[in-house]
């Protein structure tokens, strides 16, 4: 009974609910006279003996000041800089709705007679995701933006089939290219880049491309690294001819009012959903989302939610199309993912509801005003010019000869984060609605005394 | 209670709003002037909704939802363990939920920290040398893990090693990872017990094997005791072993993959360490592995440097990136939370009581339920349906019935070796009353089965939908509000 001395000498565990009575109790059912008896078919050589290299346990008190003071490390900034994670605003509806235990306690919806409610908000975020991108289909979300276009990748070769090379822009965000590159050194799958010329993907290279015969896809972005709106005007009927498919790598909180990849003639729309109003939270949680035309669904990866009838005819929801998924084809599914990013499908379903597309035309005119008033103002200061005549929205370019890294260590120090490096002399702000008047004209004239 | 049963969609009025932001402060026209042909043509169609309205909509869809708080949730293989409330706390602060993720490392000491802490308490937890936190799922974690393996050979120009070995038993994200990854899927047969059959295992460790993919205890709950041979065998043969921490929980705080052989692992913190499943993620699949490993991990790193600092590194060893940035940072503090809260010595009664929580049930039914492995399980244990067969009561019938009396369903149909497959995992939260009421409730449907099948069959007869029409669902896909109003 070595275990149970151990246990209820220190008794610090609030999370297992077992008095010395219950594990008696208890082994007296099973007919055996220790916990440790449970394990006797273990080598006794692999039963961990020593100390495990963590901490005493701690109360609840002693664990909110110890997060207390390991935040005190962190230094929460205005942030002028996006990158793939933009600081919207999040309603605070979103956050409290989000603690109801009935939706973040409970697993993927395999009962639906006791799942409705998490059936139904993805059936909801599928409807509105697919409002914004315009094209039929929606998955339930997957992990994030960057996986999300990988699988877009390989979900364009299982269509064509023997193609198995895929032009992707130079100009998708270049961390998105990096997962994208390393799913496909690993699946086998070719990649060839489509050149930058002059801050946007260089179409007219498109054509020689995809005479290669073996193209199943193009992946382009909108916006681009650089936060300019992209003219893909003439693309998609160009990589239709080639019999390859379309992929667009956008930002959903833009569709609202940018012409949708639907309208461009995409037949597959990805991105992350970050900025539906999803907290910085270093990087994660956000979602990936997914939607493609009715002609690719069966190919599409992730869980799908669709609407029936029950035996009494009321409507109700139930996971669809399983056929498709990784637990019934195993290795010849074209996808391993098991899960989605459920809770952060709700997170931006809520966002989309209570925005509605008017709110989002809002944050689009406000971050659209607030980024072209500091971008004129920065350069305004003579230490910057733009590095591209081209429309954008949130987030712009600029080319400087200034010390990016060096600046953005004195910025922070006066609690900005100020822009990323986009290449050689080359750096990307981006402003949102949260940013005031006030905020701008501080960055900017913090940065004009360097 | 009245039902419900509205879509958000249907309660818009044009004109309502459920949002208000800051009146136009910059006096640009710049968005006006957007060239009109990058603009989309049709509006998106979004509802327009109040503020009250989405707040009663979304509460009353999550009253038809089941989680952990509101029951016994017995799912096999998931691990559906109390969701501790001072995680969630932690995890919304303001000082880490408004990280940047590209802000200088200099500003974000506190996160980097938590990433490294929760990174080396895996590491001692699973006798491994490092973690990534990297990726975001188990599926994930399997795919970057096999990454790992494959680089490795790779890296040594020992090209030929394209074959994964994994069990019949395996979940399906096994084989489809490796598909992923570029692995070709070689399946060893197991016992009738569902552990793996060495003798069948023998044959297939040839040159082109890069490695075996395992979970122990098993799809069964059982413990492979041949373990050590096994690990042997493979490294003998020049593979890794690749451990699935989807069963890790009978283990916590009582064995180490690490010391079993196992070269490359991944840890579900939703499962085995209390992050909440939030009806299917975002969890976290950290990828650990051995010493010898650790320069193929994926890229960002989080390192400790000698001035005690923390920074963010890339290598080009590194197999390439598998996620834009951290991964799900907010779920490792809640798994850092738990860890502290339960501490070295708390820790180590997870696995016993997770284990003896299964071991309970298991005897409680075994004279009612079709228990096929004799033994000592682990977390977990698989029933193949009720032990008489004649009343023509199936499992799917008995876990529809456990809704009608507020217990979740067990894992289903999985695994594949018998036909009436029902997989039950208690975890070590609950307490001893939970279980016995679930043990009677399980044995009032066996006594229902024979004297009033009818009523099983029927069920579920209390839930808010009963028996949906999965066919027809999949047969004609109606996959947003608009499909479904014009239907």
């Amino acid at each position: 009974m070595q275990l149970l001395t151990l246990s209820f000498a220190k008794m610090s565990n609030r999370y297992i609910p077992h008095t010395p009575e219950d594990v008696a109790h208890m082994l007296g059912r099973i007919g055996v006279g220790s916990v440790d008896d449970l394990y006797s078919d273990v080598p006794s050589e692999v039963i961990f003996k020593d100390e495990y290299a963590i901490p005493e346990s701690m109360s609840e008190e002693e664990l909110r000041r110890w997060f207390r003071d390991l935040a005190k490390r962190n230094r929460q900034l205005t942030v002028f800089a996006g990158g793939g994670a933009y600081d919207h605003y999040s309603p605070s509806v979103i956050p409290q709705l989000l603690l109801r235990s009935e939706f973040y306690t409970a697993y993927t919806p395999y009962q639906p007679e006791i799942s409705q409610g998490t059936l139904q908000y993805i059936f909801e975020y599928q409807s509105m995701i697919s409002e914004l991108t315009g094209l039929e289909a929606t998955n339930a979300s997957m992990y994030d933006g960057a996986t999300a276009a990988a699988e877009a990748a390989f979900m364009m070769v299982a269509s064509a089939r023997k193609r198995n090379r895929v032009l992707v822009s130079e100009t998708l965000l270049p961390r998105v290219k990096d997962v994208i590159m390393t799913y496909a050194k690993f699946h086998g799958i070719d990649i060839t880049m489509i050149p930058e010329r002059d801050g946007v993907t260089d179409l007219s290279a498109v054509p020689a491309l995809l005479e290669s015969g073996d193209v199943a896809g193009v992946i382009v972005p909108q916006p681009n690294r650089y936060g300019i709106i992209e003219d893909f005007a003439g693309l998609a009927e160009m990589v239709h001819a080639a019999k390859a498919l379309l992929t667009m790598y956008a930002d959903p909180s833009t569709l609202a009012v940018l012409r949708s990849p639907a309208e461009w003639g995409a037949d597959i729309a990805c991105g992350d959903g970050q900025s539906l109003g999803m907290p910085l939270q270093f990087g994660g949680p956000y979602l990936g989302f997914m939607s493609c035309s009715k002609a690719q669904l069966r190919k599409m990866p992730g869980r799908v939610v669709g609407a029936t009838k029950d035996a009494s005819g009321k409507r109700c929801f139930v996971l669809t199309l399983q056929a498709r998924e990784q637990h019934i084809r195993r290795e010849k599914a074209t996808s391993n993912i098991c899960s989605n990013q459920s809770l952060m499908a709700l997170y931006a379903t809520i966002y989309m509801a209570l925005m509605g597309d008017g709110g989002l035309r809002e944050v689009n005119r406000l971050s659209c005003d607030g980024a072209h008033s500091l971008c004129e103002k920065l350069i305004a200061t003579g230490k910057f010019t733009l590095a591209f005549d081209k429309p954008f929205l949130k987030e712009f370019t600029l080319r400087t000869d200034l010390d990016v890294e060096k600046l953005n260590k004195r910025l922070a120090e006066e609690g900005f984060m100020g822009g990323i490096p986009a290449g050689p002399g080359l750096v990307s702000f981006a402003v949102t609605e949260k940013r005031t008047p006030e905020e701008i004209e501080r960055f900017v004239s913090l940065i004009s005394q360097e | 209670m009245k039902e419900y049963d509205k879509i958000i969609f249907e309660l818009s009025r044009p004109g309502r709003k459920g949002y208000q932001l800051p009146a136009d402060r910059f006096g640009s026209d710049a968005f006006s002037k957007l060239p009109a042909d990058l603009l989309r043509e049709k509006p998106a169609e979004l509802p327009e909704v109040s503020e009250l309205e989405v707040v009663r909509h979304y509460t009353n869809l999550s009253n038809k939802n089941f989680g952990v708080d509101t029951g016994f949730y017995p799912l096999g293989s998931c691990t559906m363990k109390y969701n501790p409330k001072i995680n969630e706390e932690v995890a919304a602060m303001p000082e880490f939920a408004g990280l940047h993720p590209l802000q200088d490392p200099a500003t974000a000491q506190g996160a980097l920290e938590l990433y490294w802490n929760l990174q080396n308490a895996l590491a001692s937890l699973a006798g491994l040398a490092e973690f990534t936190l990297n990726p975001y799922a188990g599926a994930h974690g399997e795919l970057t893990g096999l990454m790992v393996m494959r680089q490795y050979h790779i890296s040594r120009g020992d090209t030929k090693r394209t074959k994964v070995i994994v069990p019949d038993t395996a979940h399906g994200t096994n084989p489809a990872s490796a598909m992923v990854a570029g692995l070709e899927v070689v399946e060893v047969k197991s016992k009738p017990n569902g552990s793996i059959d060495v003798e069948d295992l023998k044959p297939l460790l040839d040159d082109s094997v890069a490695g075996i993919m395992m979970t122990n205890p098993n799809t069964l709950g059982m413990f492979e005791t041949e373990i050590l041979e096994i690990a042997k065998l493979v490294h003998e043969a020049g593979g890794l072993l690749y451990y699935d921490g989807a069963n890790l929980n009978p283990l916590l705080g009582k064995v180490r993959p690490g010391d079993m052989g196992f070269d490359i692992m991944h840890i579900n913190l939703h499962k085995t360490f209390s992050t909440p499943h939030g009806g299917g993620g975002p969890g976290s699949g950290p990828v650990g592995v051995a010493s010898h490993l650790t320069h193929l991990l994926p890229n960002p790193r989080v390192v400790k440097k000698e001035d005690g600092t923390f920074a963010v590194e890339t290598s080009d060893d590194a197999l390439g990136s598998i996620s834009t940035f951290f991964g799900n940072f907010g779920v490792m503090m809640k798994a850092y939370a738990y860890i502290l809260s339960l501490g070295r010595d708390g820790i180590r009664e997870v696995g016993p009581m997770a284990t003896l929580n299964a071991n309970y049930i298991k005897e409680s039914l075994r004279d009612l339920y079709k228990l096929p492995v004799e033994g000592p399980c682990k977390h977990e244990f698989v029933f193949d349906g009720l032990a008489d067969k004649s009343t023509g009561v199936t499992t799917l019938n008995v876990a529809k019935r456990l809704l009608d009396f507020g217990f979740h369903a067990p894992t289903i149909y999985f695994p594949l070796l018998f036909h009436e497959s029902m997989m039950i995992e208690p975890t070590e939260t609950e307490s001893r009353e939970t279980l016995d009421e679930f043990i009677d409730v399980m044995r009032r449907v066996a006594r229902e089965a024979a004297e009033d099948p009818d009523t099983v069959k029927a069920a579920p007869l209390t839930t808010p939908i009963s028996h949906p029409d999965e066919t027809g669902a999949a047969k004609n896909p109606i996959l947003t509000y608009k499909a479904l109003r014009d239907a």
